[in-house]
């Protein structure tokens, strides 16, 4: 019950603060500059889409991880929910659950426009979004370590990128294999996909202790 | 350091032995003992930089220290307190009365109807569904405060309580204090100027 309210706090906090539009206004951004630059090659642009598709959420997702602890460290909110009887293993699951409802699927609801930009075939896109929503979780909880790390250094975006950028190379190798196939041949690759799957699980199982762990420095 | 009271302290509450704190490594509070009986408040006052905010904060759990901490003969937990900072521990984006009820949820053991009632109290009802950040700094104040009564809890810790408050809003905390104690609740309260309502004092002198 508790979760649920953490959740619901944060889903329309991510909504109010712009979070969301900020994010998919990035995703829109980004995949109408990428043909421009690659110039006008379709089929050129059909081999890296997949590949510049994952790069592009990857970046989405990092912009939006920013402040997601500083934001409560600041206003007084976290004494608040230190108050409270959750536990922070809890608290950095709730938090998590949030992002990924409140950033990762209006991203993947949003996969279908950004891959015509790209010249996906409409055939590989319920993939892509599959692989994304799959994706989505380890996402999320790998970046809410690297924010939790961060948490005390003032202006920490690309502080929290550096962390967690090495932390989502076996997301984006597993990601872009279901992709690849995806486009070459318009099947799944059901491989990549429990590989991107158990990711997720063990993301966000384990980082919640991480993110504690973290958390607790700031009560030194 | 030594707390003087006023009153004889009829039931043991709130009691603190050897209470060292540290913050970014270094001593900012040393031994400090004190104890206050239930229904008694404890005015904390001393320079800037004395360790003031330090002291309620490791009360509250915020900041490591040393010491034993109890209440009525039993060890602290974070469920007994609220804790009113200089941060209010409200959300900008969230209208007062969504902060509350957000509140009442993750502190748990809201009164019935206890969100309604607190804010008709603390004079906030007509600005419920204004966002936070469009609050002046006093109206900020009795909203953060307002939570001392959606949620009843035996500690009150309050870190210069009557800061951005105008008359009538340091009536409503006093009246709110009071109550507390009458019904055998612990405050601990730093401040500056003298706070009418204070049984003890615990002057932390110069740094």
């Amino acid at each position: 019950m508790l979760l649920y309210h953490i959740m619901k706090q944060d889903i329309v906090l991510a909504w109010r603060q712009g979070n969301i539009s900020l994010v998919l206004a990035f995703l829109m951004i980004a995949v109408t500059l990428v043909p421009f630059g690659i110039g006008p090659e379709l089929d050129l642009l059909r081999r890296l889409a997949p590949g510049l598709m994952w790069v592009i959420l990857v970046l989405a997702v990092l912009l939006s991880l920013d402040r997601l602890f500083q934001s409560d460290v600041e206003d007084g909110h976290f004494d608040q929910l230190l108050l409270g009887s959750l536990s922070l293993e809890g608290l950095a699951m709730a938090k998590i659950l949030a992002h990924f409802c409140a950033i990762i699927l209006p991203l993947a609801l949003a996969l279908p426009i950004a891959g015509a930009l790209l010249n996906i075939a409409p055939a590989a896109l319920p993939i892509l979004v599959m692989a994304v929503i799959a994706a989505g979780p380890a996402l999320c909880a790998l970046g809410a370590v690297g924010a939790a790390l961060s948490v005390s250094v003032q202006r920490a975006g690309l502080l929290t990128a550096l962390v967690v950028m090495p932390l989502f190379v076996p997301v984006l190798i597993f990601g872009a294999s279901v992709t690849h196939q995806a486009l070459a041949d318009m099947t799944v690759n059901w491989w990549a996909l429990a590989a991107l799957l158990l990711v997720s699980v063990a993301a966000f199982l384990l980082s919640p202790l991480a993110i504690a762990a973290a958390l607790r420095v700031l009560l030194r | 350091m030594q707390g003087q009271s006023n009153h004889e302290t009829k039931r043991i509450g709130l009691t603190c032995q050897g209470l060292s704190v540290w913050r970014n490594g270094t001593r900012v509070v040393r031994d400090l003992s004190f104890e206050i009986g239930c229904g008694q408040t404890l005015m904390i006052a001393g320079p800037n930089g004395s360790g003031k905010t330090s002291i309620l904060r490791a009360l509250a759990g915020f900041l490591a220290c040393d010491g034993d901490i109890g209440f009525n003969a039993a060890p602290l937990a974070a469920t007994h307190m609220h804790y009113v900072g200089h941060q209010s521990g409200l959300k900008q984006h969230l209208s007062v009365i969504e902060n509350l009820q957000f509140m009442a949820a993750i502190l748990a053991g809201a009164r019935p109807n206890g969100v309604a009632e607190a804010m008709d109290i603390w004079g906030v009802v007509r600005l419920a569904h204004s966002a936070v950040g469009e609050l002046s700094a006093g109206q900020l104040r009795r909203s953060a405060m307002a939570r001392l009564t959606v949620v009843a809890r035996p500690i009150w810790l309050l870190d210069e309580p009557f800061t951005a408050l105008d008359q009538a809003g340091r009536d409503i905390l006093s009246a709110q204090v009071a109550a507390h104690c009458s019904a055998g609740g612990v405050v601990v309260a730093s401040s500056h100027e003298p706070l009418p309502f204070a049984d003890q004092h615990l002057n932390l002198g110069v740094v």
